[in-house]
């Protein structure tokens, strides 16, 4: 039941955006009946979604298929469901933002083709995550992979849209290659593309670590996980907000469900894969914000969180996996519990923050942080989603981020409990690691949460900026509330956390311990109750005392001096200058600095960017150097689609010949 | 009826001894000094003084600016009902409860100096950056000293890592451990409640302070909820401290409470004298004070896990 009302919701999800085509470019008939069917289809989604929660039973659908080894096989799980729920929740959620903020009146040009992308893309996402089978698993894989990069390249008329979006394309095809390469080995162990449990017969230690590393490749580069992360940062800043939403917050996700689906097929994990998972799940965390701290692109600061995010979800799947190789029953259910409601939890605050970001281009027209300011007074619902997701994303209580940040920590701090052989007590040494992140991000969203909302504009356009249209708050406020629910009433996604995690780890059995035995929720949801009681009874007592004493205003209290103007606030760039500095041996700012000699100097200036180092020092000149070196290859590029054609055909027919 | 009686004391101590520890502290200084310094119960005076005056906001100024104080001082409150005072119970705990002890200061953070942004004054802006720059590298050396107490106590729950299963058996067989994360922790102190050598708040220039120029512009009500505030966090580190210090077991009631509250004592003590006979340090070199806080704790938690 669940997995055809999933089907019939990816259909109309994914021809969402044809009707459009068919009709003027100047009417705005097509973007409400595409947005009409996106909804549609989005609610059928997640309703399967709730079907399946509701009777827990899967019944695959299996179908025949004229592609060799291919087989229409989707079925439903625990884990796919936890996926699907971000998947339609945000696109949906984005379409209604679409309405308001990429209005076919004011896009005339590729409004149309956003809105065809933005159905395919979730309809191959759930695709992916339903499919049983490797080859359909690739289907919807490259479905969202080049919906996602029309999607970036929106703007396509912009010289940098277009060489970002190339990156963007460059890497995810070496993902695409690496998957390849990785379900060739699974083929090879299984004998089939099927997605079952691997054959222990068959596995080598060669073979097994293969298979690790070309799932490290293939999906830490769709993660994001560093150093795989460089396509991340300037697509998700150069994309319409809407589409950063759905891609920070859902499309990196398809990375770390393929990375989990893939170690649930795999019996006995090497006790080596869960350590170095948590390492590189540590190493991003860290250097994700450390990044972020640097940046004073709005968008793309949130981008360099994401890949954060990414390191706190890896963190908690290596801790799991640990879990697993040891025989530690408790090491999965917190580690993974934390990881996938991280997830979703991720998917929620990220699109939140993406929205109110794209809410602030749409009023101000720039995404430079040190050009903004004073936001909150003119636009006083984007700065309350704004501090929402900061909040959020900060894993601060109330929210929905301290929860599942709350997992991780009680399993890395209870591998410290564990003596003798299935002991792994360095792990613990990510608690202290997962603290700095969180103090990092708190520097980070101070930073961003005051240059653009607080203080007061420094330029013309943040001085006349106005609030968004109903359609966009409206999009952010459900966001909001998930993330207040999740956080306030953590003790009811458990069912669902344990049934994925079971879903991930069918070894642990039926008679494992619950996922409330092992973590208090329900005193982290009396606690939450009680602060939010806390802060309105004082705040209530607090406006009751000033309402009954003599309340003045003046201007900010200068320290003598009487005169301040916008431009003497402290900017981004001079809020995050020590920690850039502390940091400086992995971001190389690159500091613009002219020194002042004479007694009376000339004006002069001074800027500082922290650019992306494995991009711009490792991963270009690589790439340079093999243009070089293969530019003897260029004889066969003859940019007709004939000659290709022609290509492929001798390629197959001399496959044929050497069989 | 001995929890209810106890959880009582507990409420009762530490909100209203907390200004006396700084009364204590001023006094001290002012000995050194050799002033005659303002009576003990100055800090009390100042706090009802200052709930009775009116409040001055700038115009620049929204929402964010009135819930700095408040949530600085709900997050502060709630976070000293976590301490165990004395044996090994607090009026809230649960298992993992020292991870909500950390997030809340750091909701506490975010807001405090997001208030202080909300100013758009420049001083604001720098203190407000130093404090969340100096709260990371704080930040992970009071939790590698938490993982020397997990692991010693085999507990997630602040109440039994603090409490009287800490103390007798682990300052004989750990004592090295237990010691570095005492000194590592009380520069966590020092930095987090601003004090000297990290910061000093009667300096009268504004650009070389921390904590005190990002609330410069707070008057009134507003400001004494913040001085309040202040003087729970000290109690709170100076409470994590002198029950890790505490070598033997506190359970009784007559016992354990004098026994406390004279470790608080000393600890107000030597942070006057530390106070009196130090001078700050450069705000460039607090960062290596600072990373040297997280290799003692770190140094502590090496040892036990070899």
């Amino acid at each position: 039941m669940s997995e055809r009302l999933v089907l019939i919701g990816i259909v109309i999800a994914a021809v969402s955006g044809f009707p459009g085509l068919f009709l003027s470019r100047h009417s705005t008939l097509g973007q409400w009946l595409s947005t009409a069917l996106a909804v549609i289809g989005s609610a059928v989604g997640l309703s399967s979604v709730g079907v399946f929660w509701a009777a827990g039973d899967s019944q695959p659908i299996v179908r025949p298929w004229a592609i060799p080894g291919g087989e229409f096989h989707v079925a439903m799980d625990g884990l796919s469901a936890l996926f699907l729920v971000p998947i339609f929740l945000v696109s949906l959620l984005g379409c209604v933002y679409g309405l308001g903020y990429w209005k076919q009146a004011e896009h005339p040009d590729n409004g149309r083709k956003l809105r065809l992308f933005y159905g395919l893309l979730p309809a191959g996402m759930a695709l992916l995550v339903i499919a049983r089978n490797s080859i359909l698993f690739m289907v919807g894989w490259e479905v969202m992979a080049l919906s996602a990069f029309f999607l970036v390249t929106t703007e396509d008329h912009d010289r940098a849209v277009r060489e970002t979006g190339w990156i963007y394309l460059v890497a995810t095809k070496v993902a695409t290659v690496s998957l390849f390469a990785l379900f060739g080995l699974l083929h090879a162990v299984n004998g089939s593309f099927k997605l079952e449990p691997l054959n222990e017969a068959n596995l080598t230690p060669g073979i097994t670590t293969a298979i690790f590393v070309f799932m490290l490749i293939g999906f830490g580069i769709k993660a994001g996980i560093m150093p795989f992360h460089v396509w991340l940062p300037s697509s998700h800043a150069i994309a319409p907000s809407h589409v950063s939403a759905i891609m920070s917050g859902v499309i990196i996700k398809m990375g770390i469900y393929g990375i989990l689906r893939i170690t649930s097929l795999v019996p006995h994990p090497p006790v080596a894969w869960g350590g170095i998972v948590l390492v590189l799940g540590t190493i991003s965390g860290v250097l994700g914000v450390a990044f972020a701290v640097g940046q004073h692109d709005l968008k793309r600061l949130l981008a360099y969180h994401s890949i954060e995010n990414i390191g706190i979800i890896v963190m908690g799947i290596g801790l799991a996996l640990l879990g697993r190789s040891l025989g530690r029953d408790e090491w999965v259910i917190l580690g993974m519990s934390g990881a996938l409601l991280h997830v979703w939890n991720h998917a929620l605050f990220k699109a939140l923050l993406f929205l109110s970001a794209g809410s602030v281009i749409h009023a101000v027209h720039t995404r430079e942080i040190d050009h903004l300011g004073g936001l909150a007074k003119r636009m006083p619902l984007t700065a309350l989603c704004f501090v929402v997701g900061a909040v959020a994303i900060c894993g601060l209580p109330p929210l929905n981020g301290f929860v599942s940040e709350f997992l991780i920590y009680l399993g890395l701090f209870g591998t410290l409990g564990v003596e003798g052989k299935s002991s792994f007590a360095e792990a613990a040494f990510a608690a202290p690691a997962l603290a700095l992140i969180g103090a990092l991000a708190v520097a980070c969203f101070v930073k961003v949460f005051g240059a653009v909302f607080l203080g007061t504009a420094r330029s013309e356009h943040a001085s006349h900026a106005h609030e968004s249209p109903p359609s966009m708050i409206a999009a952010m406020s459900v966001l909001v509330a998930c993330c207040f629910f999740i956080g306030l009433a953590p003790f009811a996604v458990a069912p669902v956390l344990e049934q994925a995690v079971s879903a991930w780890a069918p070894s642990l059995g039926e008679s494992r311990q619950g996922l409330l035995t092992l973590a208090p929720l329900d005193s982290i949801s009396v606690m939450a109750l009680v602060l939010v009681a806390g802060l309105a009874v004082t705040s209530g007592l607090l406006w009751l005392r000033l309402r009954n004493s003599v309340v003045e205003t003046g201007p900010t209290w200068g320290c003598g001096f009487t005169a301040p103007t916008a431009r003497m606030q402290y900017t981004s760039s001079s809020f995050a200058e020590m920690l850039v500095g502390l940091f400086g041996w992995a971001l190389r700012p690159r500091i613009h600095r002219v020194k002042v000699t004479a007694l009376l100097p000339q004006p002069t200036d001074f800027h500082s960017h922290v650019p992306d180092p494995v991009l711009d020092e490792l991963v270009l000149p690589t790439f340079r150097f093999s243009a070089w070196l293969f530019s003897w290859f260029r004889v066969f590029q003859q940019g007709r689609i004939q000659a290709y054609l022609l290509y492929i055909f001798v390629a197959l027919v001399a496959l044929l010949l050497w069989r | 009826m001995a929890t209810i009686l106890h959880n009582t004391m507990h409420i009762l101590v530490a909100f209203t001894l907390p200004p006396l520890l700084l009364g204590i502290i001023n006094r001290t200084k002012a000995l050194f000094a050799g002033r005659v310094g303002p009576p003990l119960l100055q800090p009390y005076y100042d706090l009802i003084r200052l709930f009775q005056k009116g409040s001055v906001f700038s115009t620049t100024t929204t929402w964010v600016f009135r819930a700095g104080p408040v949530v600085g001082l709900v997050t502060v409150a709630l976070a000293v009902l976590m301490i165990p005072l004395v044996g090994s119970n607090a009026p809230i705990s649960f298992k993992g409860d020292l991870i909500l002890l950390a997030y809340l200061l750091g909701l506490n953070r975010f807001f405090t100096a997001s208030a202080a942004l909300d100013t758009g004054s420049p001083f604001e802006g720098m203190g407000a950056a130093r404090e969340v720059t100096y709260a990371c590298l704080a930040e992970p050396a009071f939790f590698l000293g938490l993982l020397v107490l997990a692991r010693l106590t085999g507990s997630l729950q602040l109440a039994e890592m603090l409490g009287d299963l800490l103390a007798p058996s682990h300052w004989r067989t750990a004592g090295a451990s237990l010691f570095l994360v005492m000194l590592s922790w009380c520069i966590v102190l020092l930095v987090e409640n601003c004090r000297i050598p990290f910061d000093d708040p009667n300096t009268h220039l504004e650009l070389t302070m921390i904590h005190e120029v990002m609330v410069l512009d707070h008057s009134g009500p507003a400001f004494g909820m913040i001085l309040y505030a202040a003087s729970l966090k000290l109690f709170l580190f100076g409470a994590l401290i002198v029950r890790i210090a505490i070598p033997f077991a506190t359970g009784a009631m007559w016992f354990g409470w004098p026994v406390f509250l004279g470790g608080m004592f000393v600890v107000a003590v030597a942070i006057g004298v530390l106070e009196s006979t130090m001078a700050r340090v450069r705000l460039t070199h607090i960062p290596t004070l600072l990373v040297t806080a997280c290799l003692l704790s770190g140094f502590g938690i090496l040892t036990l896990v070899r």
